[in-house]
C-alpha cells in the first residue's frame, strides 16, 4: 500500500464484545488504550458494538471519550461468519488506522477473519502498544517461542489489527470529554442456512483464578499429576486456587483454565506462591502487576527470580507439605480456642 | 468425506533462541515434536472417519524433517500426508502462513471440513485457523469441544465461549478448531506405525499452488514485521533466599501473614 493509500485510513476503533446488552471488560479496558493512543496520533476513538439489546449498551458507554459508536443491533448471537460481515462492512466505511479487539475466545475468533478480510496484519495477545514516529502502531509482545520481547509493526498495509488480553491494558474513568455521536442499526442475519446456534447455556465460571486474592501456581518443577493435590490443598487453606504455567497444560495435567500466561490467563492476585515455575516471558506476561510474588524453585538462576518479590531457593517437595501442616495447626488452634 | 487436518512441528521447549536481526526463532538445533493440540484435531478426524469412513489428508508445513509428523499422523491412521516445503515459507506470520495453507488444501483438492488444534505451542496465537477459514471463504468456529454428524452437509457442534458454551449446527464445508480436553489422542498403533514408514508422503512446493508468485509468500508476503527484539524488562532484582524448609516456611509464613489471617476466619 502506498502511503497516499495509507493517509486514508484514520482514528482507532475498538471492537466491544457485546453479550445481552452487556460490554465485556476487555472492551471497556480497550477504550482505555485507544483513549492514550489517540492522544498521541491526534486522531479519533471509534468504538463498534454488535448484539442485542444495544440501547443498554448505549448506556453503558455513555461518558468515554468516544468520537462515535456503531452499535448493530442483531438478535442472533456471535458467530464467526455473520459478525465478521457486520464488522468488515463498518471497517469498509470508518477506514480506521487501527482496530483493537480484546484477547477473548470471541476476539480471538473474530480478529483473523477480519485481518484477511483486508489482507492485513494481525497481532495476537499484544502486552504493550505505543505510536511509532511515523504514525505506526508498535505493538510489543513475547517473541514466538523466545524469552525475548519483540516489537512488531504493519508498515504498508491497513487497519492494523490487535488484539489485547483482557486484564492487560487499564480502563478509564468516564470523563464526558465527548459528545459522542451514536449509530445504530439493525441487521439481519442472512447467513442462518449456513450456521445456526441452537442453544446456548451459560457456565458458571467456577475456577475463575482471574478473581482470586491468592493463587499457588504449579510449574514444570511438578514431577507427577498426583502431586498437584497438595498445591490445591495448600491454596484451598490460603482461601485461594491453584494455577499453573503452560507447560503443566500442554502435558494434560491442568486445565486450559487454569493457565497463566500470554495463551492463558492475565491475573493480579494479592499474593502468588509459584512452585517449580521457571518463568519463562510468556508466563511473565501474565502475572507481572502481582502485588506479592512468592517463588520457590531448586535453580537459583531461575527467570522467576527475576520478577519475584520473595525469591526463595528451595525444593517445593519440602516447602508445600510443611506450609500445609502449619496451616492446618493454625487452623485447628483456632477452633479449639 | 475428506477431511483436510492441519499439523505443526514444533520445538519440544518453548524457550527456543531468536535471531537477533529477523526475530525470527532459530529451529535448528532443537529437538522437535508434534504440537500437542494438533494431536486432538486428527484425533477428532478419526473419530469422524470411525463413523463415516471418512478419508484423512494431514498438512505440514515446514522444513523436511517435518515428514516426521506426517509419520505420526499415519501411525495414528491418516490416510495421506502432504509436506509443504520451500524456503520460499520461511517467515510467515499469520497472513501469510494461512494463505500458503490454503493455496496448498486447494491444490489437493476439495474437503468437507478442515481441522486445526486450538494453537501451537511455539506461535501460541490460535489465529492460523480463522484466518485460514476466511482465505477459504467458509465458516468456522474455534474452542471445539464436540463434533457430530447430522447428515451429509450438516454437522453439529459445541462449543465454548466466555461463559457459556454453545450448541450449534453448521454446514459443510466449514472449518473447526479443537479442544484438546476433548479429544484426547489415541497412542499410534504398531502396526500403522510399520506401514506408515513406507507410505509415500506428497510434496507440495511452490510450484503446484495456483498462486506461484514468491512475493506473496513467507517474509514478503507478511503484513507484519518484527521491528526489534528486547530482553523483557525486569523488576529489581531481589536476594534470592537459600533456606531450609523450616526456615523458609517460617519466611513464607511472614509474607503471609494478614493473607493468613483472613484465610483462617
Amino acid at each position: 500500500m502506498r502511503e497516499k493509500e495509507i493517509a486514508k485510513w484514520s482514528g482507532i476503533l475498538v471492537y466491544l464484545e457485546c453479550y445481552k446488552g452487556h460490554i465485556h471488560k476487555a472492551g471497556i479496558e480497550l477504550i482505555g488504550e485507544a483513549y492514550r493512543l489517540s492522544r498521541q496520533t491526534r486522531e479519533e476513538v471509534y468504538v463498534l458494538g454488535i448484539g442485542e439489546d444495544m440501547e443498554r449498551i448505549q448506556e453503558e458507554l455513555t461518558g468515554y471519550p468516544i468520537e462515535c459508536a456503531y452499535l448493530y443491533e442483531t438478535e442472533d448471537e456471535y458467530t464467526p461468519l455473520w459478525y465478521e460481515e457486520i464488522a468488515a462492512e463498518c471497517i469498509r466505511r470508518l477506514k480506521p488506522a487501527i482496530v483493537l479487539i480484546g484477547g477473548t475466545l470471541e476476539g480471538r475468533s473474530l480478529a483473523p477473519r477480519l485481518a484477511v478480510a483486508f489482507r492485513t496484519g494481525l497481532t495476537a495477545d499484544c502486552t504493550a502498544l505505543s505510536i511509532a514516529e511515523d504514525g505506526g502502531l508498535i505493538q510489543t509482545r513475547p517473541a514466538f517461542g523466545g524469552n525475548v520481547m519483540a516489537s512488531i509493526v504493519t508498515p504498508e498495509r491497513r487497519p492494523q489489527f490487535a488484539t489485547v488480553r483482557p486484564g492487560v491494558v487499564e480502563a478509564i474513568e468516564k470523563n464526558n470529554l465527548k459528545d459522542t455521536a451514536y449509530i445504530r442499526k439493525t441487521v439481519q442475519n442472512k447467513n442462518i442456512d449456513i450456521i445456526r446456534v441452537l442453544k446456548s447455556i451459560p457456565v458458571e465460571a467456577q475456577e475463575d483464578i482471574t478473581k482470586q486474592k491468592v493463587l499457588v501456581v504449579a510449574g514444570r518443577g511438578v514431577k507427577k499429576k498426583e502431586d498437584l493435590a497438595m498445591l490445591r490443598e495448600l491454596a484451598g487453606l490460603l482461601g485461594g486456587k491453584m494455577a499453573s504455567s503452560r507447560a503443566l497444560v500442554e502435558k494434560g495435567w491442568t486445565k486450559a483454565a487454569e493457565q497463566i500466561g500470554l495463551s492463558g490467563n492475565t491475573v493480579s492476585p494479592e499474593y502468588m506462591i509459584t512452585c517449580g515455575v521457571s518463568g519463562t516471558v510468556q508466563f511473565m506476561a501474565g502475572m507481572r502487576n502481582t502485588k506479592n510474588i512468592i517463588a520457590i524453585n531448586t535453580d537459583a538462576n531461575a527467570r522467576i527470580f527475576d520478577v519475584a518479590h520473595y525469591p526463595v531457593c528451595a525444593d517445593l517437595y519440602d516447602i508445600v507439605p510443611e506450609l500445609i501442616q502449619r496451616l492446618k495447626k493454625g487452623r485447628s488452634e483456632i477452633a479449639e480456642a | 468425506m475428506r477431511i483436510a487436518v492441519c499439523m505443526k512441528q514444533v520445538p519440544a521447549t518453548s524457550e527456543g533462541d531468536m535471531d537477533k536481526e529477523t526475530g525470527m526463532l532459530k529451529r535448528a538445533g532443537l529437538e522437535a515434536i508434534v504440537n500437542t493440540y494438533d494431536l486432538a484435531a486428527l484425533e477428532a478426524a478419526l473419530c469422524l472417519k470411525e463413523q463415516t469412513g471418512a478419508q484423512i489428508h494431514v498438512f505440514t508445513m515446514g522444513p523436511e524433517k517435518a515428514e516426521a509428523v506426517l509419520r505420526t499422523a499415519y501411525a495414528m491412521g491418516a490416510d495421506m500426508g502432504y509436506l509443504i516445503c520451500g524456503k520460499e515459507f520461511a517467515g510467515s506470520d499469520v497472513l501469510a502462513t494461512s494463505y500458503t495453507l490454503m493455496q496448498a488444501i486447494e491444490s489437493v483438492g476439495r474437503f468437507e471440513m478442515i481441522l486445526c488444534g486450538r494453537q501451537t505451542t511455539d506461535g501460541d496465537t490460535a489465529q492460523v485457523s480463522g484466518a485460514l477459514a476466511r482465505w477459504m471463504n467458509m465458516p468456522h468456529f474455534n474452542w471445539v469441544k464436540r463434533i457430530e454428524l447430522k447428515d451429509n452437509e450438516r454437522f453439529k457442534i459445541s462449543y465454548c465461549m466466555e461463559q457459556r458454551e454453545v450448541e450449534a449446527e453448521v454446514q459443510s464445508p466449514c472449518l473447526l478448531s479443537v479442544e484438546r480436553e476433548a479429544f484426547i489422542p489415541r497412542m499410534p498403533s504398531l502396526k500403522l506405525k510399520i506401514s506408515g514408514k513406507k507410505k509415500p508422503i506428497g510434496r507440495i512446493s511452490i510450484e503446484d499452488f495456483k498462486n506461484t508468485d514468491v512475493k506473496d509468500y513467507g517474509l514478503s508476503g507478511s503484513a507484519t514485521k518484527v521491528k526489534r527484539i528486547f530482553p523483557p524488562k525486569r523488576t529489581e532484582k531481589k536476594e534470592v533466599v537459600s533456606l531450609d524448609k523450616k526456615m523458609a516456611a517460617d519466611y513464607i509464613m511472614t509474607v503471609l501473614g494478614s493473607c493468613i489471617q483472613e484465610g483462617l476466619q
